[in-house]
């Protein structure tokens, strides 16, 4: 069934659930958010989109096979963890960076973001490697 | 409160077994979701409750203030959450794809991979004759 | 340099599965990075022994967070013995599947999900943390999930149905117990936990919850009376993905049974561990009288991975070091022989045309190697000497006799002689019978390649080998398993090298 009203609405809801989704995930280390809970509301994102518009317009949107995310969020992960290395530190120690930005004032970024970047990737394949099997199945 | 939740625990769980113990795969895979929320709730109960004290530290401090929640039950939830979300996801497909491949979701009629033998049919004849009164023997 | 050297039996199997996964389009390569990595945990697992023979019990606290607050990884004798065990059959069947598994099984990603499933495997080892425990069990699982219906026959979903199933309740009874632990004692450390368990007040809560883990870890394990969804799913996917399963995930179940029951669990040894002992024993005998009940050659193997999974457990029972030494040398013996046999199962299979033992016969005949193969590993699952069962299970018969449970001793003794009966039935029906179809075995329509003969039976060879080696020379690898037995009924140094103080 093609609803004018729901593809229409999607195409802008998807594009603004994203970039919360994003959001979610940037602010997660020290306030409420994260990899997971960025990683659900993108998943929603796609999951509307396969609704409206049907498995394989998700499929063109995202490019790169859904399992594909899971292997390489899954490299980030490890990625994340190894970075202690450099250190010297035990694994998965946080190894953090201050780099000063034009215009006074500092980007506090950190081995936990590689890491939250990998969940967030993980969960988003492993969502729409799900959805996508459920849709193309049931159609 | 601890009571109470305790008490909502064991609920959960005795309406979960209850979906569980039926032959339809879809309720029972209700059953399981019931479980696994029940689960999580019981995590969350046995980690102490705090009331209205969200365990942040307020901005510019090194330790919390006053008495907070403890966090740590609530990661382990989160975690379980996750994970459960994965391998409930995996069962629900699983479960379509039986239907689809089985054409039944009545867990007694799956017997593709262990076909009944002659001496179980026989042996469930005999069952049967014994325990099911005679006249509500199908 | 220790936190690297214990987080590295996971490091490698996870780098391993990525580098599957992404090495583009050629199944050449993927499979070679396959054998590799397999082979390079191997050398990990026989590293960590040494290094543990070294320095004792290896630490690494994760993300610089000192134990019981972090999550620690924990390397003992009992750790990397199973690690190393993980990285041989890794090794065999890794091999063993270039030759087995579908091309487009490979496509859809055997390599990294095997590699994801050691991954998990070795995590649930070398974890000195329940919850953690918990999340390694989950990695094991999810990727046998996808291994089991790789393929999506027919039978597979069917089996996977029960395998899913009773799985995700045996999970969710464990994430309650790991819960009720938790508000019981503070602490999810299993040093932390062999501290403070004597402290709560109330003794019999622990018990229960101890009775619980029994009941999770006893699906997992396969134990009486929860052993269903193994007979039911082992049977349905291709013999590498049933030889690495049947090798390792129920033995998962026994390793988490053998750490807490010796760690953490102990203030009730009178209830909890004679409780095992009578599991033990009606599992045994079921899972034997069972097998006798089959005519296809997997489920005949699959019912007595159950019967054997007793055998273990009754040595945890038993609670002396005789016992526990028992115990973990049969783990590595059932390991190295189970995944054997499947793997003979699946070139019977190839030669013949079937897994039904009426419809497949004249093996002996026609590849007489093949049959020496089968022996082997048959005659030293029934614990015929000089092969690894007979001293698995004489050390087992002597921990029984010398605490006098004359009880167990029959029935692990008449247990051997029925596995006895079932390995003739598949001698007699596979082997030694012409085959009802008069087909010549490994010719026509079943003929192997020779590619595929060398990768099929070198792993077989090389395992079966193992069993001679262990059963020939068998000091060093008692000694080995008596050194993991001392150290898990003394765990005091574990506590200590976990938290650095003497308890």
């Amino acid at each position: 069934m093609q609803s004018l009203i729901l593809s229409t609405a999607t195409r802008f809801l998807t594009g603004l659930m994203l970039v919360f989704s994003v959001f979610l995930l940037l602010r997660g280390h020290n306030e409420p958010g994260g990899g997971f809970v960025g990683s659900l509301v993108a998943s929603t994102a796609f999951a509307l989109y396969a609704i409206a518009l049907g498995a394989k317009a998700v499929r063109r949107a995202v490019r790169v096979e859904p399992r594909m995310l899971v292997m390489v969020g899954l490299a980030f992960a490890i990625a994340g963890g190894l970075l202690a290395l450099i250190t010297g530190a035990p694994l998965f120690t946080g190894v953090w960076l201050d780099i000063p930005l034009p215009g006074g004032g500092e980007l506090h970024v950190g081995s936990p973001l590689i890491f939250d970047v990998g969940v967030y990737l993980v969960v988003v394949g492993a969502v729409l490697t799900v959805i996508l099997t459920m849709e193309e199945e049931i159609s | 409160m601890e009571v109470v939740l305790s008490c909502v625990v064991g609920i959960m769980i005795a309406a979960s077994i209850y979906l569980m113990l039926g032959r339809n795969l879809v309720k029972f895979l209700f059953g399981l979701i019931l479980l696994s929320n029940a689960a999580n709730l019981a995590i969350f109960t046995s980690g102490r409750l705090t009331w209205g004290a969200p365990p942040l530290i307020p901005e510019g401090a090194l330790v919390p203030i006053s008495d907070i929640a403890n966090a740590l039950p609530q990661a382990l939830i989160l975690t379980a959450i996750v994970i459960s979300f994965g391998l409930l996801a995996f069962a629900l497909v699983l479960a379509y794809c039986a239907y689809q491949e089985l054409g039944t979701v009545d867990t007694d009629e799956m017997r593709v991979a262990e076909p009944e033998t002659e001496f179980a049919k026989r042996a469930n004849r005999v069952w049967r004759a014994l325990l099911v009164p005679r006249d509500r023997a199908p | 340099m220790i936190p690297w050297l214990v987080a590295l039996p996971i490091l490698v199997p996870f780098v391993t599965a990525i580098l599957a996964f992404v090495a583009g389009r050629s199944l050449e390569v993927k499979r070679w990075i396959s054998v590799a990595g397999a082979a390079a945990l191997l050398a990990v697992g026989l590293l960590l022994i040494h290094q543990v023979y070294q320095h004792g019990i290896l630490v690494g606290a994760m993300g610089d967070w000192p134990p019981p607050f972090g999550i620690a990884l924990v390397v003992d004798f009992l750790s990397a013995i199973m690690v190393a065990i993980t990285g041989i059959t890794g090794l065999a069947v890794a091999v063993y599947a270039l030759a087995d598994v579908d091309r487009s099984e490979e496509h859809v990603g055997f390599h990294p999900l095997f590699h994801l499933l050691l991954g998990g495997v070795c995590g649930a080892f070398t974890t000195g943390d329940m919850f953690n425990l918990y999340v390694w069990f989950e990695v094991m699982l999810i990727s046998s999930f996808a291994l089991l219906v790789l393929g999506s026959r027919k039978a597979q979903i069917d089996g996977a149905v029960k395998y899913v199933a009773l799985n995700l309740v045996s999970t969710v009874l464990f994430l309650v117990a790991v819960g009720l632990l938790y508000g019981m004692t503070g602490t999810l450390n299993m040093a932390d936990l062999h501290l403070t368990i004597p402290q709560v007040e109330n003794q019999g809560l622990v018990t229960a919850v101890a009775l619980m883990f029994i009941v999770a870890f006893g699906i997992k394990s396969a134990l009486f009376p929860l052993f269903f969804w193994l007979p039911a799913a082992y049977h349905t996917p291709s013999v590498s993905v049933s030889a690495i399963f049947s090798a390792l995930l129920t033995k998962v179940g026994v390793y988490a049974l053998i750490r807490v029951f010796t760690l953490i669990f102990t203030q009730d040894v009178g209830y909890t561990h004679n409780l095992l002992l009578i599991i033990a024993g009606i599992t045994m005998l079921t899972g034997v009288l069972g097998a006798a009940a089959q005519n296809e050659f997997r489920r005949i193997l699959s019912f007595h991975i159950v019967s054997q999974i007793g055998y273990m457990i009754m040595g945890l029972a038993l609670y002396t070091p005789l016992g526990v030494m028992g115990a973990v040398f049969y783990v590595v013996h059932h390991i190295i022989v189970k995944a054997n046999l499947f793997l003979v199962s699946g070139v019977a299979n190839r030669l013949t045309g079937s897994f039904e033992l009426k419809k497949i016969g004249g093996l002996y005949k026609s590849q007489p190697f093949v049959a020496v193969l089968f022996l082997v590993p048959a005659f030293s699952l029934a614990g015929l000497p000089p092969l690894s069962g007979f001293w698995a299970k004489l050390v087992l018969v002597q921990a029984g006799l010398e605490i006098d449970s004359y009880l167990i001793v029959a029935t692990a003794l008449l247990v051997g002689l029925l596995t006895i009966y079932s390995m003739t039935k598949i001698w007699n029906e596979a082997f030694w019978k012409p085959h009802p179809d008069e087909i010549e075995p490994g010719t026509g329509a079943v003929a192997l390649s020779r590619r595929d003969y060398i990768l099929l039976t070198a792993p077989i060879a090389g395992m079966a080998a193992l069993t001679v080696i262990i059963g020939l020379w068998t000091e060093p690898f008692i000694l080995l398993a008596t050194s993991a037995a001392e150290q898990l009924l003394n765990p005091d140094a574990y506590v200590q090298a976990v938290l650095g103080v003497r308890p």
